[in-house]
């Protein structure tokens, strides 16, 4: 990977809120083009680590650039290349949808066609609404919209689709899709795993301000982690769970054994959702497995 | 995009939802109608006040003062409400992120006090005028010094309402904090209470403030000749309203300067 090929790097990155530290020595980096996302429980660190690489906060230690610029001294040109969605945002709401994004557009050098951009996000029947009538999640859609007006670069994704139905999930994934196909690069996080699957390239997971893993989304925790699972019940009702690289040569093995086929036989391939919770669980135990909605 | 060109486009946008918001329609807006509508109406019976020979009817005495208290509403109470609120709803987190620059969105806040505010005193004109029957001074020399007094109070308040809204820490507390100093400068400086009626020691500490030299100026020039006598030191003082608002301007500009920021510090 040469320096050019690099829209975001992140170096060592910490930081510290008086004796907490959110961010504690955190590296990765993102190629142009790429769609990077960053899972972890709430409170792991990831909204802290974007705010930090959009310029919104500043880093007690690291080293990070974001298009080639250090973010706590990036200008007005600067951020005409980024698009940004935060995680939450209220407006007051008393524009349409259509003349506030019309009102954004000019802030940005070359803008998308605001009318484009309505219909990306699927709000066309909404674009004269004041933004205040709208559904939580068509404000959200807003949220996108505002985010993508300006044709960045690098996309900013902080939670995107919280709210959203699965049908609007599903178009957003699309729109996605086809920004990634633009060329667009795009830093996602998200505790939607499903979500992280379908979009990203590349995954990185935090857990108390740590990367604890990092790779591609099917790679992710190491092929250690992906050994499939043999679950079966024996005659007096015990559970036998065992890991084999070769489940098939198992089960056989294990019909040989019973001489009969075995009751509750399963064969399981640890899912994203299963590396990804085993991952953050042995960082910090107390974890909530309600943090993930898969 | 040049940030004048911005500026211009956030002017049309500020005025926007200034005029599609219930609340600063009524309470920066319409507030100085319905006081001089109130004031004129209380005292109705009362007849006509003043120095001998200069008498006028109270809604005459009131129009100034209601002039005055708009030029107050209209940039201190509107924007530090405003921007307080607009800071703890995410709006000014979200153009932190654009490429807009912070003196394009000043312009468009001081752009719509001076339309919103253009508008209002003209109307409050208008009705005076219209309605209650109020004469006009027709010397151009005071219609200039309406227009000074007009535009360097409405910059001056504009600039103190940026200041005061990193005041308020949340958005709900942003009328708790704003509207009774607003308030409280309205009744010691000779808005709602005549001036002359009120101590020599709380005139001297409402001379501290921007208000009353607000309210002086417009005083020259709607009330007849012959109430200076009224002022401090009987003298309307036109040099010192200029010197106590341009202090004031230049406070509220350095504090503006200091204290703006699209977000709360990163602690």
């Amino acid at each position: 990977m040469t320096t050019n090929d690099v829209a975001v790097s992140v170096r060592n990155l910490r930081k510290t809120y008086g004796p907490t530290t959110a961010v504690d020595d955190v590296s990765f980096e993102i190629r142009h083009g790429e769609t990077f996302a960053l899972l972890g429980p709430n409170g792991a660190g990831k909204s802290t680590t974007i705010e930090i690489l959009e310029g919104y906060r500043t880093r007690t230690s690291g080293a990070v650039s974001v298009l080639g610029t250090d973010p706590a001294k990036g200008g007005l040109d600067w951020k005409a290349r980024l698009g940004i969605v935060l995680q939450s945002t209220g407006e007051t709401g008393l524009l349409t949808v259509a003349e506030l994004l019309a009102h954004f557009a000019g802030f940005y050098p070359d803008p998308r066609d605001v009318d484009e951009v309505i219909t990306a996000v699927g709000l066309q029947p909404q674009a004269k609404t004041r933004i205040a009538k709208l559904s939580g999640g068509q404000q959200r859609r807003v949220d996108v919209a505002l985010g993508i007006v300006g044709r960045p670069e690098l996309l900013f994704l902080d939670e995107p689709t919280t709210g959203f139905d699965p049908e609007a999930r599903q178009h957003f994934w699309q729109l996605i899709r086809r920004l990634k196909a633009e060329g667009t690069t795009i830093l996602l996080t998200t505790h939607y795993l499903e979500e992280a699957a379908q979009l990203a390239d590349r995954a990185g997971v935090i857990a108390g301000g740590r990367l604890v893993a990092m790779g591609g989304v099917h790679e992710i925790g190491g092929s250690e982690a992906r050994v499939p699972v043999v679950r079966w019940r024996d005659a007096s009702g015990f559970v036998h769970e065992r890991r084999s690289d070769e489940p098939g040569r198992l089960v056989a093995s294990v019909v040989a054994e019973l001489g009969r086929e075995p009751d509750g036989l399963e064969v399981i391939r640890p899912s994203l959702e299963d590396v990804y919770l085993q991952l953050v669980r042995s960082v910090d135990p107390a974890a909530e497995s309600e943090e993930v909605l898969a | 995009m040049s940030m004048l060109t911005l500026g211009a486009s956030r002017i049309g946008y500020e005025t926007k939802t200034y005029f599609r918001s219930p609340d600063t329609l009524f309470f920066t807006f319409a507030f100085p109608f319905v006081m001089l509508a109130i004031f004129s109406a209380a005292f109705s019976a009362s007849g006509e006040i003043g120095p001998p020979g200069s008498q006028i009817s109270v809604g005459a005495y009131y129009l100034p003062a209601m002039i005055a208290a708009g030029i107050l509403l209209s940039g201190v109470q509107n924007l530090a409400v405003d921007i307080a609120m607009e800071k703890s709803n995410g709006t000014l987190k979200r153009l932190g992120g654009t490429p807009l620059s912070p003196i394009s969105y000043f312009l468009g806040k001081i752009g719509q006090v001076f339309v919103t505010g253009v508008l209002q005193v003209g109307l409050l004109i208008l009705a005076g005028w219209l309605v209650l029957g109020i004469q006009l001074p027709t010397e151009p020399e005071k219609w200039l010094t309406f227009a000074w007094v007009f535009v360097l109070g409405l910059v001056t308040s504009a600039l103190v309402g940026i200041a005061l809204s990193a005041v308020p820490r949340s958005g709900k507390s942003a009328t708790a904090v704003v509207i009774p100093i607003v308030l409280l400068l309205q009744f010691i400086s000779g808005v709602y209470l005549q001036w002359n009626m009120l101590p020599e020691w709380l005139q001297n500490f409402a001379s501290l403030f921007p208000l009353k030299w607000i309210a002086q100026g417009m005083r020259y020039v709607f009330l007849p000749d012959g109430w200076e006598v009224l002022e401090q030191n009987e003298s309307w003082n036109l040099p010192g309203v200029a010197i106590a608002l341009a202090i004031w301007l230049v406070i509220g500009l350095v504090l503006s300067r200091l204290t703006f920021r699209w977000i709360r510090r990163d602690a």
